[in-house]
């Protein structure tokens, strides 16, 4: 058991701008932390760095007390899960979970009881004398984490353990993985590029994007009050719509005006609102998530207007992606247009012209230039 | 330094390696027409465009093993007989097999104690390259150092370096040390020649597996020594055998190197001692014949006990997996 601290830390290759740029995390004991950002934001190599499979260019690691930067990764104390599993393709699984012990001169009983333990707690005891070809993705995974978990180590490191697996059997390891921090009362720390398994599994999440740090905080924190665009963008699915607007103090309260709509807002968002129009109407980021969006009627002056592009179907909702007037394109919007999560009932077809109101509470403004949150 | 189809034309015996794969080839070509299936009218199209492609593989199979076939009927011939009349005429009736000219070569003119000698020399000429090789390619593959990349360069540089440049100098040192002539020379002569060949193939195939392995195996506990005989070695069993069967295939069938080195003396190996018979006995083909298929018998052997590793370490490295 222990927690990991990242001092100033700097990952540099050669002359390139640094990897990672002055990374200083604290990751409490026993917590479930997850790393989530874009391909290259250097979540992996903060891992790596955890591992020791990556020198630390500048700054200090700490594992518990002790600085690690100049600890080899077998004597860290650390088991890590790779993305393709990296078993040992020559050796039974019994064999791959026992390698590390074995290694470590470990009694032939206790490697006995440690791997049929491991193996128990993830249903794997029936594959224990095969070889790891004869098992499916899904089997390998959990191969991979017994092999960590025999270890008892005082810090999990998870590599994206789930993207080589099938959306169903997904969902059910992410569970197993949740289950396994309960149980084993130790340090995780996961890295993942999607969104909802960041969510899902941790107790706090760090985004990062270039190397950076954009927002450190619990599941809940980040989706209600992203600190900047990139988060605001990145947390959430379907992804928060962004448009240029102005904001400006109203009677009572604050307005908000994209295009020739102007909303009116209340609450939080109003306060956020009047606060950053202090010096009179400000231009400004406005972002509203698709799920704050409702179909209203065309003569509610307090709405957004839209033609309807492409509607999907999910049962017990439906997305309906609309052109609309004033839309801001973000540089990791994957759809160019509003995008709002509605209730199964209304019936729209392409080309429909909608009228869409919003939350007024729960209305989001960042700086047109920093993209800090207002 | 050079592949087993150069070294064999540099020696005096038919080709083996060509020959076969292209058997092989053959094989599996007829193979999968039996397993294709489609539509009547688009089966008839593949099997006929596929029969002319087997028809022709095999045409060329058959071209390439003329010879061996010729050389293995003849040595069987009674010497009358050789000289009478061509080889294809011992497959009719009255059929007159013998095999005196075996009894011959291998007691009276020394091809047995020759056939001693080759394995000799090529059984450590196989090891040693191949086992250094593998330690180098390793360091190449998965040790960080300084200069690496220029290193390994300059090895498979040495590639091009024609083996005919090397022998003078290597010949001196040898007078100098003192061990012309015996097994130790060739064995290094062998060892160097075939290092770098060996060290690049090895060094793409250990490449090509991938890191996380290794990183696992290091956060296990696992230094290098136990990453390479733990980890390495048993997962690099195939690219070993093709090197293996490649590096035997070249010693042994290797004239220059040994006459250069070991000269026509007691340690001579079979290669050295066939082309002595055939100054002496240049018109008596009957002894050439049979001294020349003892040659070809091993590598023959070892080729089909181990040809699906042959075939596969033809495209190590070259393709993932």
């Amino acid at each position: 058991m222990a927690d990991v601290r990242f001092e100033h830390v700097y990952k540099r290759y050669g002359e390139n701008p640094p990897v990672i740029t002055d990374l200083n995390l604290h990751i409490e004991d026993h917590e479930f932390l997850v790393l989530v950002g874009p391909s290259g934001c250097g979540k992996s190599t903060a891992l790596r760095m955890i591992a020791g499979l990556e020198e630390i260019s500048d700054g200090t690691l700490y594992i518990g007390d002790r600085a690690v930067n100049d600890v080899a990764p077998k004597d860290r104390d650390i088991a890590m899960v790779f993305q393709n599993y990296a078993l040992y393709p020559h050796m039974s699984v019994f064999d791959n979970m026992a390698f590390s012990l074995k290694l470590r001169g470990t009694p032939k009983e206790v490697i006995a009881t440690r791997v049929n333990r491991a193996a128990d707690m993830l249903g794997i005891t029936d594959y224990l004398p095969r070889k790891p070809k004869a098992l499916s993705g899904g089997q390998r995974q959990r191969v991979a984490l017994g092999r960590a978990l025999v270890r008892e180590p005082k810090v999990f490191l998870l590599d994206e353990p789930l993207s080589n697996l099938d959306a169903k059997l997904r969902v059910a390891t992410r569970t197993e993985i949740a289950r396994l921090h309960q149980t084993t009362k130790t340090t995780f720390v996961y890295v993942t590029h999607d969104q909802v398994e960041a969510m899902t599994m941790g107790d706090r999440i760090a985004v990062l994007n270039a190397g950076l740090i954009q927002q450190l905080g619990s599941p809940q924190e980040l989706y209600d009050h992203p600190s900047n665009l990139f988060v605001a963008g990145f947390i959430g699915s379907p992804a928060m719509d962004f448009f240029d607007g102005t904001v400006k103090r109203a009677s009572e309260g604050a307005t908000a005006t994209i295009g020739s709509r102007t909303l009116t807002l209340a609450g939080q968002s109003a306060a956020a609102a009047s606060n950053a129009a202090s010096s009179g109407e400000r231009k400004v980021i406005i972002g509203i998530r698709p799920e704050d969006f409702h179909i209203a009627s065309e003569n509610d002056p307090n709405t957004l207007l839209g033609t309807v592009d492409v509607v999907e179907h999910l049962g017990n909702e439906q997305l309906i992606y609309m052109q609309s007037e004033g839309i801001h394109a973000t540089e990791h919007a994957e759809v160019k247009g509003l995008t709002a999560r509605i209730g199964p009932d209304v019936i729209l077809r392409h080309g429909e012209k909608v009228a869409v109101g919003c939350d007024p509470t729960r209305v989001h403004f960042f700086d047109a230039e920093s993209g800090k949150r207002l | 330094m050079s592949t087993p189809s150069s070294s064999a034309s540099e020696s005096p015996l038919p080709t083996l390696p060509a020959t076969v794969p292209s058997q092989l080839e053959g094989e599996s070509a007829a193979k999968r027409i039996a397993k294709e299936a489609g539509s009547p009218r688009e089966r008839l199209t593949r099997l006929t465009s596929n029969g002319i492609v087997t028809a022709i593989v095999v045409l060329i199979a058959a071209i390439w093993s003329i010879p061996t076939l010729g050389l293995f009927i003849s040595s069987f011939r009674p010497p009358a007989a050789i000289h009478d009349s061509g080889w294809w005429s011992g497959l009719l009736p009255p059929w007159h097999f013998t095999i005196q000219n075996y009894q011959h070569v291998l007691q009276a003119q020394g091809i047995g104690h020759a056939f001693l000698n080759s394995l000799i020399i090529a059984i450590p000429g196989t090891i040693l390259p191949v086992m250094v090789a593998a330690f180098a390619a390793y360091a190449f593959a998965w040790m960080k150092f300084p200069g690496r990349d220029w290193i390994f360069l300059a090895i498979v540089a040495l590639q091009v370096v024609p083996i005919q440049l090397t022998l003078i100098p290597i010949l001196q040192i040898y007078t100098g040390v003192g061990i012309t002539g015996s097994y130790l020379a060739i064995w290094l002569a062998h060892t160097a020649f075939g290092l770098p060949f060996a060290v690049y193939l090895l060094r793409n195939f250990f490449g090509a597996l991938p890191s996380d392995l290794m990183e696992s195996a290091r956060i296990d506990g696992a230094g290098h020594v136990r990453i390479f005989f733990g980890l390495l070695l048993p997962l690099s069993v195939p690219s070993l055998a093709a090197l293996v069967i490649f590096q035997f295939m070249w010693v042994w069938n290797d004239l220059l190197v040994a006459l250069i080195f070991v000269g026509g003396g007691p340690n001579a190996p079979l290669t050295v001692t066939i082309a002595g018979l055939v100054n002496s006995f240049g018109t008596n083909y009957e002894v050439l014949t049979a001294a020349a298929f003892i040659s070809m018998a091993l590598p023959l052997v070892i080729f089909f006990s181990l040809q699906r590793y042959f075939v596969r370490g033809i495209l190590a490295g070259s393709v993932k997996g």
